[in-house]
């Protein structure tokens, strides 16, 4: 039972998504609704265990003083602070003015920008280190990536004020990535597209087993 | 000197600065700006070092990746400072885009949504307030929304930037009549796809919690097919190919989306199939749009930061292929001596 | 009656007779100026009012679940640049046994627009539908000024629920025939037929990258990306983990992995246990391999980065559904020599792998991946199946590219899947 319950799940629950795209007359056009908000449900009761597990860990983490406890320590901190913080404000919590709103504002979204912020500088090291003109496909790769990174900003035309208009560095970019470029993209998600329709079909009829824990 | 000193020097001096421009900013000081004189000696200097480097390539010395940060951060940092104007030229998908919504009449209905966060702000926010400035300019209904959790929280920033704009200062918007702000809701592309049968069930309440019949501009929507233009903003997923799987190909909605640079790619099938009316794609899209509807805001601005990073970025590039066929050839000339 | 009462009588019926042909006259006056007046509005009204929409017809929203109609009409004579009109509003009333009901405004539109849809009906009434052109201005007063006509009244119809969604006829032969194919040569590999499939590098590679960790002592980490259960990315890489999983438990070394939604998490350890007692080492599985971190994308990336740096794993996956995050844990994981192995779907992420990993499985190959590790002919049949599905793909593709360059056919309209 163990194995036969959630695939029996699964099934019902797949086939009804399949269904309700094509059969608009009730009850089908509810079943999607439906199933999607029952997992919504799960999904956000779901979080309780993951937040339990992070403060067993960070927490044994600390008690036996393992390596780097020192960082599980912050997690508790951190994690019961904002806890208390956003209980204490009662329903309006996140309405501007709150302490978890300034939370929210001057050291949650900063954090995540720096985060962000530090993939400038991540393209800068990976392109210098991976962009190397082995081969012949990947010198007109090269090639092709000057073109289209100059041409996405004003100097690049600067750099070719002579051409004619429509024959700039800015028309070229716009080319390769209207014709080449999206053509490759196509490409890519045609072959996404038919790898998704055939892995959902393995696990709708029970063939994949292996995200349940596997076995026949 | 150690590593480690050296790394906790560079912290110190960072953070002496930034609290330079922190306590400006409070004490209101004038911004800074560079004259074209001093511009173009920061050029030169920025010039001049890249030579060195490469000159220190070609005798055998690799650069640490600490010293490609450094570049960057001073590429992207200086140029803000600096006031280089730039001629910006709008690219077919952003003329296509504007055009899109230049045609619709006064009072037409638009629906925004605002699909992102704060860290994609910088790229998707000036995009924001130029379409709602169009929007408003054009005495258009605007109606926005959320899949993302931040993002009514990112509209209501760009209606307060917007209202408070030279052009329509003095200008009266009533909320609940022109526009309308639904709030976030939980569900992805479902979401998407309750809307297409009801909105209301979607959003019982709008973002301060007033009923949905309660609102004149929404009491009256049943679903999208009472909306004239639809405009997405993304940063990842949920977004644009979520609306347009659904809300474009099974509601028939007229769809124009704004995307961070790194999705922009991902997205141009589905213009040249015109499932999408128009593209902004990155800061540099951003730039075009505001460039086209006459209202310079930060996309602008921040244009020559980019296009100096760009420079710096493809220069390391170069250089990294010097040294990697100066070691070619080094191999190439062991190998013919063995 | 007396004659001096008959005076009195005579002269105050002459008084009240006067009052009254006084009072009549300013009453026919004022009609008459009223008449006047009304004579003036009128022709005001007539040159402001707009000319009515005709041709109005109510019909049921095909494709759909029922409880919508769709009011369409044809265009007012003054809608046209600087004409008077501004607005089409839609009334509606129920139709009951024969009877017509109030009407009440359902909706409204701007100039120039020929339709609406009305989606607040019932499908056990009858309904009937008029439009009124407006023409609304504000005057010298600043006051809103409306002048309107309405159209003839439209035949009575109600809305229904339809089966099927006609328009989507092409995909539903697409998918089945992808079906066909797949569930056919599932069935043929279950009869024993040997199927070929190419290489896939980054497969290759996972004894290499285990058994490289191992001799090093140090740790592997997975990290199955920022998807929920919910996506197919996350479920190919929860069966990659198993395989990945099995390997690890056989050769002993530690496997940690740090996920980022709490049904991966629940999921992922079931899959390891498994995986580790399908090894036969099933005392060696902790709990504390599989943890979550946190739901927020940069928390999540700043939190596994930290680990990279300070446990200096030799061997990393990314498997699953990445987004902004995916260069700075790929360029961290390059920056310590671990020897990276990614797989994924974005789109949009893939160069950055391919830029900062070692092997790279991009799009299908992750959801080829398991069939490939484990080798089961039902899977690797699967996968027969989908390739002669873009076979067919690619064909329509060539016949489709020069249909349309010779203009001979609009091929592409039978792809079209638009309402």
């Amino acid at each position: 039972m163990r194995r036969e319950v959630p695939l029996f799940i699964t099934a019902i629950v797949g086939a009804s998504f399949v269904i309700q795209y094509f059969i608009p007359h009730p009850p089908f056009n509810n079943l999607s609704d439906w199933f999607s908000d029952w997992f919504s449900i799960i999904q956000a009761c779901a979080i309780i265990l993951g937040a339990l597990n992070l403060m067993k860990i960070s927490f044994l983490k600390v008690k036996d003083k393992k390596p780097d406890w020192v960082y599980a320590a912050v997690i508790i901190v951190s994690f019961l602070f904002i806890t208390i913080i956003g209980l204490s404000e009662g329903e309006e919590f996140r309405l501007p003015g709150t302490k978890f709103d300034w939370i929210y504002n001057f050291i949650f979204i900063p954090l995540s920008a720096t985060m962000f912020s530090i993939l400038a500088f991540f393209v800068a090291s990976a392109s210098y280190r991976a962009f190397r003109a082995r081969n012949f496909e990947a010198t007109l790769l090269l090639i092709a990536a000057f073109f289209v990174m100059l041409g996405r900003v004003p100097i690049g035309d600067l750099l070719v004020w002579f051409m004619p208009e429509g024959y700039q560095l800015s028309n070229l970019a716009s080319w390769v990535m209207n014709v080449p470029q999206a053509a490759g993209q196509r490409a890519i998600m045609i072959g996404i597209g038919l790898g998704i329709v055939s892995t959902s079909l393995r696990v709708i009829l029970g063939i994949e087993r292996s995200h349940i824990g596997g076995g026949e | 000197m150690s590593t480690k000193v050296k790394e906790i020097l560079a912290v110190i001096v960072i953070t002496i600065f930034c609290l330079i421009f922190y306590i400006g900013k409070i004490n209101g000081w004038e911004t800074i700006e560079f004259s074209s004189t001093v511009s173009m000696v920061i050029i030169f200097l920025l010039v001049l070092s890249l030579v060195w480097i490469l000159i220190l390539t070609i005798k055998g010395k690799m650069i640490e990746r600490r010293i490609v940060f450094l570049f960057v951060g001073i590429a992207v940092t200086l140029p803000l400072f600096m006031g280089i104007s730039q001629k910006i030229k709008s690219s077919p998908e952003v003329v296509s885009l504007y055009e899109s919504v230049d045609a619709l009449p006064a009072g037409s209905k638009v629906l925004i949504s605002f699909d992102y966060d704060p860290p994609s702000a910088p790229e998707l926010q000036p995009m924001a307030e130029t379409f709602l400035h169009l929007c408003f300019e054009k005495n258009l209904k605007v109606i926005t929304m959320g899949l993302w959790p931040q993002g009514p929280q990112q509209a209501s920033l760009a209606f307060e930037k917007v209202f408070s704009s030279e052009k329509l200062k003095g200008r009266k918007f009533e909320y609940g009549v022109d526009y309308v702000n639904l709030g976030f809701q939980t569900g992805n592309e479902f979401v998407i796809q309750r809307m297409g049968s009801s909105f209301k069930s979607m959003f019982p309440t709008d973002y301060v919690g007033n009923a949905y019949d309660d609102l004149p501009l929404v009491k009256n929507i049943k679903n999208f097919s009472n909306i004239d233009y639809c405009f997405n903003l993304s940063a990842g997923f949920p977004g644009t190919v979520e609306w347009i799987q659904i809300g474009v190909d099974r509601f028939g909605v007229l769809l124009g989306a704004g995307n961070t640079a790194v999705q922009a790619p991902q997205i141009y099938p589905y213009l040249n199939a015109k499932q999408l009316t128009g593209l902004l794609g990155g800061m540099n899209g951003a730039a075009e749009f505001e460039v086209l509807t006459g209202n310079p805001g930060k996309g602008t601005k921040f244009m020559l930061s980019q296009s100096f990073s760009h420079m710096v970025v493809i220069a390391f590039v170069l250089i990294g292929n010097v040294a990697f066929f100066m070691s070619g050839r080094k191999s190439q000339l062991l190998g013919n001596e063995e | 009656m007396s004659f001096k009462q008959l005076r009195i009588f005579k002269y105050f019926s002459f008084i009240i007779f006067g009052l009254i042909i006084i009072n009549s006259s300013f009453v026919i006056a004022q009609d008459d100026v009223d008449s006047t007046a009304l004579e003036v509005v009128d022709s005001l009204t007539l040159e402001l009012q707009p000319q009515p929409a005709t041709n109005v017809v109510a019909k049921d929203t095909p494709n759909d679940e029922g409880g919508s109609i769709i009011v369409s009409w044809d265009l007012s004579a003054d809608d046209h640049a600087g004409g008077k009109v501004t607005q089409y509003k839609v009334f509606r009333a129920m139709v009951i046994d024969g009877e017509v009901g109030e009407y009440q405004q359902v909706g409204e539109n701007t100039a120039g627009a020929v339709s609406y849809q009305d989606g607040n009906v019932d499908n056990d009434f009858q309904y009937v539908y008029k439009v009124q052109v407006v023409n609304s201005f504000y005057d010298e007063n600043a006051e809103l000024k409306e002048f309107f006509s309405e159209s003839k009244i439209s035949e009575p119809v109600s809305s229904s629920p339809q089966w099927f969604r006609m328009y989507t006829i092409n995909t539903l032969i697409g998918v089945a025939l992808l079906c066909f194919f797949i569930i056919f040569y599932i069935n043929q590999a279950s009869k024993g037929k040997d199927l070929f499939i190419r290489k896939l590098a980054g497969m290759e590679a996972v004894h290499e990258a285990v058994g490289r960790a191992t001799e090093m002592g140090r740790k592997i980490f997975y990290v199955s990306g920022l998807g929920d259960m919910d996506n197919m990315q996350t479920i190919a890489s929860m069966t990659i983990l198993g395989r990945v999983s099995e390997l690890a438990a056989e050769y002993d070394t530690y496997l940690d992995v740090p996920v980022c939604r709490s049904l991966v998490m629940v999921t992922a350890k079931e899959v390891v246990k498994e995986a580790y007692s399908k090894a036969g080492r099933p005392d060696s599985f902790k709990e504390d391999q599989v943890h979550y971190i946190t739901d927020d994308q940069f928390g999540y990336a700043a939190a596994v980065d930290g680990m990279f740096v300070r446990e200096k794993p030799a061997t990393i996956f990314f498997m699953g559904q990445f987004f902004a995050e995916s260069l700075i844990l790929a360029e961290t994981g390059n920056s310590i020599g671990a020897i990276q192995i990614a797989g994924t779907a974005m789109p949009s992420q893939l160069p950055f792998f391919v830029a900062a990993c070692d092997y790279t499985l991009i799009g299908e190959e992750l959801f080829a991946a398991s069939s490939y590790l484990s080798k089961e002919p039902k899977l690797l049949g699967s996968l027969k199946g989908q390739d002669i599905g873009k076979g067919v793909i690619l064909v329509a593709l060539i016949i489709g590219m020069l249909l349309e360059t010779f203009n001979i056919w609009n091929f592409s309209s039978l792809f079209s899947v638009i309402n």
